[in-house]
């Protein structure tokens, strides 16, 4: 790792291309299945996907709308005429020979992202343009053969195409998430990174500050995570200073990245690169959209983070809280619910907060999308919390407890209850309780310790109150009641 | 006159017998590469039974290998597609069969459609019906012999630069290439996206005008496909005829120009205005053809790999070597040349020079032809500089072989509709054709002139 007084000498710029697998139902060109996850392979392959002789493409417009769609989500312009172009290399994941693509006249046009870093700073990037596009198949390496699966082959992408407006591994991971959110929020991919929903090319390249051109960049191809993409950056700018501090040359390159090992490896060369022979398709009329289609595709787009972070700035919640809600629409459209119903208040702060702090694969975002676990039963138990009918920790784990199969359905009280989590609020029962751990010959000495001023010994004597209450004492009430009688 | 005609009211079983036997006395034309007799003969006995009917009941056909039909495997007279069976059919076969029409058999063709003479075939060529000496010209030989021995009234062909019209010509045939987009090409080999069309040989004007207009339409399964427009008509009297002069240059046999200029004397008898015109662009059409063509085709041809199907090398260590060697031993000379000049048009610093600018040139020669058809309803001039060539003559030297091409392909690149009309034969026994060109999407227009001009049948 090359010094931090050293890495301050280099100014490093990232680029990233996105790949985005449209939720269509069928294929980009064909009419097979487009939902490959656990599915057998080559079971949702039909003779266009496979390339036969004689095939033609026949374009989804399912696929378009949704690329439109994704385009407003990115501030894109939408061009009334595109085409597609074939894209020509041979490999065995490849049926035609060549991918069908948007090379000279792509369907959306510049925009830009404005992505929240962690501190809640604004990284904007600008696009350059993002094409539709047909993925490929997939090899399985297997000692001295390899296996072919078409069930992903013809699937429709959009591939956006950043500028290189990111100057920090930080801005790169503030970009890709907040492009994740906004292809979930817009509605166009399903955006399941473990199934290559969304895929990431990070062109990385550094130069001595000041400098006005570019360094030569390294791009690092197929990452599926947010955190690889930003280690990949970091592992990168590294790599890339030590070699100029050598004095050496950065190559010109597509590299891989691994998990694993943390670290980059070359994969291709310049020289090695292909050569595309890109040429128009004939097979496919261009697409040509009026500006009223575009409007009337674009209708109907769900609200935008960018929205809900304006609209939530009422709430005084931390950036990062907000941001972590984001990350799910469903989590979103609920929390913007629960707002709406009881205002900008602690019922709402508090569902917040319990849906920060979740890590991702903590909770079913489906029974959030599904209502199942919806601002209703959600505001209830935020609610019973503020009433004091719960413990805090009471109230987190019946929030988790919405999410599993055991309670499906169940309210939140009627958890409580099973569980025997409602707190005693009733001032006599918890006076009587605090009257026997008073008389206590054990709590002597911390009696002595507080009336003495040494507040901290309080804490001990409330413990007790909980003990003996078997948890269910409010804890406030309790320390009230001692300090009244001490 | 309808050929068809007489076959609809007979047997379909005993349509069917007799063409195979003619196709099996005539074996040594090589004008088929198969016979799809037990699948003809179910479908025969079906339409006898009345199960099936309709405008073409039992009339057999035969289509060129390049179309995906059941019964035989579609080999496009490769190697690489010896043994390939096809899950489905073409849209064109399928409208036939529905309307009763059955295949009997697959006709020969320059391998991947790939030649102007079906010498490229990878199982031999096919031998011209007037002369065995002589080619049966090219793409579609097979279809042309067949239609011109009588095996079948018709049969199907696909022209994306003169593959209908020139071996229509060479056989005394007539051979129809419609407007682009005016017959589905989902299931047939694809050639050339840009200029592929599918068309069909006949003996008549009529019968192609029946076969065309149940093969036309829009086909949800190709994008490229007009609606609906082909609808038989009445010849328009008194038409604007425009004689291209560069089609008959010095460079074209003198018996060729005679037989053009004599159909040109009977559309003036027939009360039409011939006059020459001039189609500048038309010198560089070939040019142009063959940077656009051979682009397409290294384009169309990259999907046969040896990886799903087809031709696959026995043997092989790498990857690259599976590539290499399953399409050298799958690919004939002709479609190794094409997918080599295609494969340098297109690569970087090269796209501009050649195949950008091939394409400006192919706008400049569209525009000069709608220019034309302001003030013409069509024009004439051969099929090709010659007739049938003699077998051999022109295989050592692929650049003569493509100028047989030099009159077809500027309505291929334009996307025109265009004929081959019988028109006589020269002093050696050779049928000539003249060729009509129409306006895009006149295609039934120019059938009706052909008709109203009907030649005396060319005898064998």
């Amino acid at each position: 790792m090359a010094a931090p007084e050293i890495l301050a000498k280099y100014d490093l710029t990232i680029g990233i291309e996105c790949h985005v697998q449209l939720a269509t139902k069928t294929k980009l060109f064909s009419g097979a299945d487009n939902d490959a996850r656990f599915k057998d392979p080559n079971t949702v392959v039909n003779p266009i996907d496979f390339g036969l002789p004689g095939m033609l493409p026949v374009l989804n417009h399912e696929a378009v709308k949704l690329a439109v769609r994704a385009g407003k989500a990115l501030n894109s312009k939408i061009a009334n005429v595109s085409r597609f172009d074939r894209k020509h290399y041979f490999y065995p994941d490849l049926p035609k020979g060549y991918q069908t693509s948007q090379m000279y006249h792509p369907l959306i046009l510049g925009g830009s992202v404005e992505a929240p870093r962690e501190d809640g700073s604004i990284v904007k990037v600008r696009l350059d343009h993002a094409h539709m596009e047909e993925d490929a198949g997939k090899l399985t390496h297997n000692g001295d053969h390899s296996l072919v699966d078409l069930n992903r082959a013809g699937t429709p992408l959009i591939e956006i195409v950043s500028q290189p407006d990111m100057h920090s591994a930080a801005d790169a991971k503030a970009y890709v998430t907040e492009l994740h959110r906004l292809m979930t929020y817009a509605g166009v991919t399903n955006g399941d990174l473990y199934h290559g929903n969304m895929r990431f090319d990070v062109n990385v390249s550094v130069a001595p500050k000041g400098a006005t051109e570019l360094g030569k960049r390294a791009e690092v191809k197929n990452l599926n995570s947010f955190r690889s993409v930003e280690r990949a950056a970091e592992y990168e700018f590294n790599r890339q200073v030590e070699l100029v501090e050598r004095g050496e040359e950065v190559a010109q390159e597509t590299r891989g990245w691994s998990d694993a090992t943390g670290k980059t490896t070359s994969q291709r060369s310049k020289e090695d690169a292909q050569d595309y022979r890109y040429m128009p398709d004939a097979d496919i009329p261009p697409i040509v959209l009026t500006d009223e289609e575009i409007a009337d595709m674009q209708i109907g787009l769900p609200t935008l983070p960018s929205v809900y972070r304006e609209r939530w700035k009422v709430l005084q919640l931390d950036s990062s809280v907000v941001n972590a809600v984001l990350n799910y629409r469903p989590v979103a459209e609920t929390l913007d619910a629960i707002v709406e119903r009881y205002g900008a208040g602690d019922v709402a702060r508090r569902v917040f907060h319990w849906f920060a702090s979740m890590q991702a694969g903590d909770f079913d975002v489906t029974a959030v999308e599904s209502g199942l676990v919806g601002p209703q039963r959600l505001s209830e138990l935020s609610i019973m919390l503020g009433d004091n009918k719960l413990s805090s920790t009471g109230a987190k784990e019946i929030f988790l407890d919405l999410f599993k199969e055991e309670y499906t359905g169940k309210m939140p009280a009627e958890i409580a209850e099973a569980k025997n989590l409602l707190q005693v609020s009733d001032e006599s029962a918890i006076a009587a309780i605090v009257d026997e751990v008073l008389a206590d010959a054990a709590n002597a000495a911390s009696i002595a310790d507080v009336k003495a001023g040494k507040d901290k010994a309080i804490g001990f004597l409330v413990g007790q109150v909980m003990k003996k209450s078997q948890g269910k004492a409010n804890p406030a009430l309790a320390q009230k009641l001692i300090r009244a009688k001490l | 006159m309808s050929k068809i005609a007489d076959y609809l009211n007979q047997s379909a079983v005993e349509n069917v017998k007799q063409a195979i036997a003619k196709a099996r006395q005539n074996e040594s034309y090589h004008a088929l590469l198969s016979l799809t007799e037990t699948r003809a003969l179910e479908r025969a006995a079906k339409v006898d039974n009345g199960l099936i009917g309709g405008r073409l009941k039992g009339v057999p056909f035969v289509v060129k290998d390049n179309f995906l039909a059941f019964g035989a495997p579609t080999t496009a007279a490769s190697k690489m597609l010896e043994n390939f069976n096809a899950p489905l059919q073409a849209t064109a076969v399928e409208k036939l069969e529905a309307e009763g029409a059955i295949c009997i058999g697959k006709a020969n063709l320059d391998a991947f459609a790939h030649g102007g003479s079906t010498e490229n075939s990878a199982f031999g060529p096919t031998k011209n019906a007037f002369d065995q000496t002589r080619v049966a010209g090219g793409s579609s030989g097979g279809s042309a012999v067949v239609t011109a021995l009588d095996i079948v009234p018709f049969a199907l062909g696909s022209d994306t630069g003169g593959s209908i019209r020139e071996p229509a010509s060479f056989n005394g045939v007539y051979g129809i290439k419609p407007s682009y987009g005016t017959v589905s090409r989902y299931g047939v080999v694809a050639m050339a996206s840009s200029t592929d069309t599918i068309g069909c040989f006949t003996t008549n004007a009529a019968d192609a005008e029946l076969v065309m207009s149940i093969m036309s339409g829009r086909d949800p399964k190709d994008m490229t496909t007009l609606p609906d427009f082909f609808a038989p008509t009445a010849v328009k009297p008194s038409q604007r005829i425009g004689l291209v002069k560069d089609f008959m240059s010095e460079g074209v046999e003198p018996e060729v120009r005679d037989r053009t200029n004599e159909y040109v004397a009977k559309l003036r008898a027939a009360g039409h205005t011939v006059e020459e015109v001039e189609l500048p662009m038309a010198k560089y059409a070939l040019a142009v053809y063959y940077i656009v063509v051979p682009a397409e085709v290294s384009s169309n041809l990259a999907r046969y790999d040896g990886v799903r199907y087809g031709h696959r090398a026995e043997a092989v260590k790498t990857l690259a070597e599976l590539y290499g060697r399953s399409r050298d031993e799958g690919f004939v000379t002709e479609n190794k040349r094409r997918i080599m000049i295609g494969s340098y048009v297109l690569s970087s610093g090269f796209f501009d020079a050649y195949y950008l600018q091939a394409q400006k040139a192919r706008t400049l020669l569209v525009n000069e032809f709608d220019q034309l058809f302001t003030d013409y309803d069509a024009l004439i001039g051969p099929v090709a500089p010659m007739p049938a060539f003699a077998l051999g003559a022109n295989t050592a030297d692929p650049i003569k072989m493509y100028l047989a091409d030099i009159m077809t392909v500027p309505a291929s690149l334009a996307g025109l509709p265009a004929i081959s009309v019988p028109a006589g034969k020269t002093s050696a026994g050779l049928p000539v054709g003249v060729q009509l060109i129409g306006k895009r999407r006149a295609d039934a227009q120019l059938l009706a002139l052909a008709k109203s001009l009907e030649c005396d049948e060319v005898k064998n």
